[in-house]
């Protein structure tokens, strides 16, 4: 079905970025814009994902030009839940920042960028156009660049040069793919594609294509052999700034991993244990890496890497269950790991480091504010009934069915690895006995900053909280949810027709 | 630099290569050129004119920001871009005029997509410029 | 032709991810910058190069019936231009803040993120 008004998502996020350009000087404006926006934002999301859900596969032709000749953009389950996931998480940064970014990084356009950083996040989820993924992967990391560097001092520029390094190679190794990709199948519609690629002669050289997306999305989601710039940068800029990173950016990646390798390429044998080994070795490597750190957001970097393990190795089992539970995955993560970041930053906020070690006593003098961080820091670790347990279940389940031991066994270990981070995190930030730090002059602490921003830095909290808990709690929802994205990936006949068996004559020109 | 030739020629050049920058955007449709590239040259004018004059000679010749220009040109587009979701055609639809007007030929809501382009180039690459060559 | 650009793309490639090996700043920039030419030349050659056939459709025709040039792999090309025009241009003023803010464009010296903070 044609649907013209499904790209309002990302439309609207440009408006937003539009509108904060003309109030470039005016801070307190941009504020309340970007909030606003970020809410109106929110209901466009809601309202895309209850269209998608009640009403099937929603496409639309780009300048009226039909599948496959012009731009399509297609809404399914998959794509509108991960809208909706965005414009959560961009509601709580967007409130969090007002209450902690600094007014020099506002100055520099800190509010545009981010709503340009959203609208392609949208865009990217939203295409349906392999080229078109390029483009709005683009304009994601031009973004991210920006936001990563913005005001920085040394460790954030030097963090930033390796992030943009890997990215840069991440998206000429991806434009080669789709060089070969269109000079192999003459297309560019992944609905299209899903039906050329297997009629081609040379499936030699299609594996070769299939393994160069594999590494350009493999950096970009920072899996194993390719995750070495992610813990090196994602801790260097400001707690609201590294929470949309923390929570998005790596799971565009993963999302075009999955998008790609059920539509485009179905894995072979070769690919498939390939996928399933990178998912193994990355759980590992994040979680050995966790081990070790002592500033926080770093360990919360690692484990973003270890994290993005269980997502694929959801894709390397290949059943509809193991692809449900690493959407359900997908689900959680994106909600906890935006939380986390926002908790680290207010545990700087009100201890002046990020070093575990330096800290302490946090549960005895905020306790209430403690219980509320709890929330984000278990459900990380999967305790029932909060949401990691279940996305787990689901995949150590599929793992059964298909005697893929060695994958369990890794992910038990993962999530060992996990608790014992968070255990290690909850004793010394919380429980231990706090030694008095001496203040800092640059830092602003928490109970120095005035009602309205300490506010704006408890709701987003709270409201990210709410949402990881409604996973858990009601996570009968989330299942339907993730089971028929997980039967719409490892089936892409009702995608292929919704694109391309579409001859409505009012969309013809 | 500061031979006369190029300062008293940059003078007369800027008017000139905007004017061409604006032929180049206007018969971008059919023929090559376009926004992008008409832009490109609008703000290669005032490079040379900077490059001739000094900065802050053709800060004042602006007269305001360009960074200014980059929500006009975006504002643009995206309005020309939505315009068609008025007729309930999908975002981006050609609209065009029934009947061509003098000179400038078959009016539509490309032209004015285009128009928003030029205007995001200029601003985007005068202020890429403007901030590398004040910091050197 | 095909032969020659399937060269050129091979060398602009390699020398490419040569620069990109190198400790300074400058040439991981012109590293990636030979990068990214030789995957527009890359999508240019595999759309398949036909010589003086531009896919204009005759008056009196309604669809192509000759062969002709692809103009899908140009848009594309264009479309790549533009994007590593914006990208490279933020990747040199951020060599250049580097450079200003850490005092050196040694890569192996560029290791405080590795420190505590």
């Amino acid at each position: 079905m044609s649907n013209q008004y499904i790209i309002f998502p990302v439309l609207f996020q440009l408006f937003t970025a539009i509108v904060l350009m003309f109030f470039w000087t005016k801070r307190t404006a941009q504020k309340f814009i970007s909030m606003g926006g970020s809410v109106i934002a929110l209901g466009i999301a809601v309202w895309l994902f209850s269209t998608v859900w009640n009403g099937g596969i929603f496409t639309m032709q780009a300048g009226s030009w039909q599948a496959p000749f012009g731009i399509t953009f297609v809404a399914d389950v998959f794509s509108s839940t991960l809208v909706l996931l965005t414009a959560i998480s961009g509601l709580a940064v967007s409130v969090f920042s007002a209450g902690s970014v600094r007014n020099r990084r506002i100055k520099f356009g800190y509010f545009p960028i981010f709503h340009l950083l959203l609208m392609g996040l949208n865009g990217a989820f939203l295409t349906g156009d392999i080229f078109n993924l390029y483009v709005w992967f683009e304009i994601i990391i031009i973004s991210s660049f920006v936001l990563l560097t913005l005001g920085g001092e040394k460790p954030q520029i030097e963090g930033s040069i390796k992030y943009v390094t890997m990215n840069l190679l991440a998206s000429v190794i991806f434009l080669t793919a789709i060089a070969i990709l269109y000079g192999l199948a003459g297309s560019l519609n992944m609905a299209d594609l899903s039906l050329k690629i297997p009629e081609i002669e040379n499936q030699g050289l299609v594996n070769v294509t299939a393994i160069l997306f594999l590494i350009g999305f493999g950096i970009k989601s920072a899996v194993f052999p390719l995750y070495f710039w992610l813990p090196a940068s994602y801790h260097t800029p400001p707690p609201a700034i590294s929470a949309i990173f923390g929570g998005l950016l790596t799971k565009v990646g993963v999302y075009a991993l999955f998008r790609v390798f059920t539509l485009i390429f179905v894995p072979d044998e070769f690919t498939g244990n390939l996928i399933s080994w990178i998912a193994v070795f990355t759980i590992l490597a994040g979680g050995l890496g966790a081990l070790v750190q002592t500033n926080i957001r770093k360990a919360f970097s690692y484990l973003i890497v270890c994290h993005i393990g269980f997502m694929i190795a959801g894709l390397g089992i290949y059943t509809e269950l193991a692809i449900a539970g690493a959407i359900f995955y997908l689900i959680h993560d994106i909600t906890v790991k935006t939380n986390l970041f926002l908790v680290s930053g207010m545990i700087f906020k009100i201890e002046g480091t990020y070093n575990m070690r330096y800290m302490g006593g946090l549960y005895r003098s905020w306790p209430k504010l403690s219980l509320l961080m709890a929330i984000p820091l278990f459900s990380l670790v999967g305790i029932p009934p909060l949401s990691g347990f279940w996305a787990k279940i689901f995949l150590i389940e599929a793992g059964f069915r298909t005697n893929e031991y060695v994958v369990i066994a890794f992910i038990i270990l993962g999530s060992f690895l996990t608790l014992f981070v968070i255990a290690r995190i909850w004793a010394e930030v919380f429980w231990k006995k706090g030694a008095e730090l001496p203040k800092k002059e640059y830092v602003k602490y928490f109970f120095e900053l005035r009602r309205a921003k300490q506010y704006a830095m408890i709701i987003p909290i709270v409201l990210l909280s709410a949402v990881t808990l409604y996973i858990g709690l009601g996570a009968e929802n989330i299942v339907a949810v993730a089971k028929v994205i997980g039967a719409d990936l490892m089936d892409p006949s009702q995608y292929i027709e919704a694109v391309l068996g579409n001859s409505n004559p009012t969309d013809a020109p | 630099m500061k031979t006369i030739i190029f300062k008293t020629a940059s003078t007369y050049l800027l008017p000139i290569l905007l004017l061409f920058s604006v032929f180049i955007l206007l018969r971008g449709h059919y023929l090559p050129g376009g926004g992008f590239v008409g832009g490109l040259i609008a703000s290669i004018a005032y490079v040379l004119h900077s490059f001739a004059n000094g900065l802050d000679r053709t800060k004042d010749v602006i007269k305001f920001h360009p960074g200014f220009l980059m929500p006009v040109g975006l504002s643009l587009s995206l309005l020309s871009g939505m315009a068609p979701l008025l007729h309930e055609l999908p975002f981006m639809t050609g609209l065009w005029a029934h009947d061509p007007v003098p000179v400038l030929g078959n009016i539509g809501s490309a032209l004015f997509f285009d128009i928003g382009v030029y205007l995001v180039v200029v601003g985007v690459v005068l202020t890429i410029i403007f901030t590398i060559s004040e910091s050197i | 032709m095909e032969l020659l650009l399937a060269i050129i793309v091979g060398l602009l490639y390699a020398s490419g991810i040569y620069m990109m090996l190198r400790r300074s700043l400058v040439k991981l920039i012109i590293g990636l910058i030979l990068l990214g030419n030789g995957a527009n030349i890359l999508i240019f050659l595999l759309g398949r190069i036909v010589k003086g056939k531009p896919p204009i459709i005759e008056d009196s025709a309604k669809v192509l019936t000759d062969i002709y040039a692809d103009p899908v792999p140009q848009a594309l090309i264009l479309t790549a231009i533009v994007i590593s025009f914006g990208l490279q241009a933020f990747a040199i003023i951020l060599v250049k803040r580097a450079y200003k803010v850490v005092g050196t464009d040694d890569l192996d010296q560029m290791n405080a993120t590795d420190e505590d903070l």
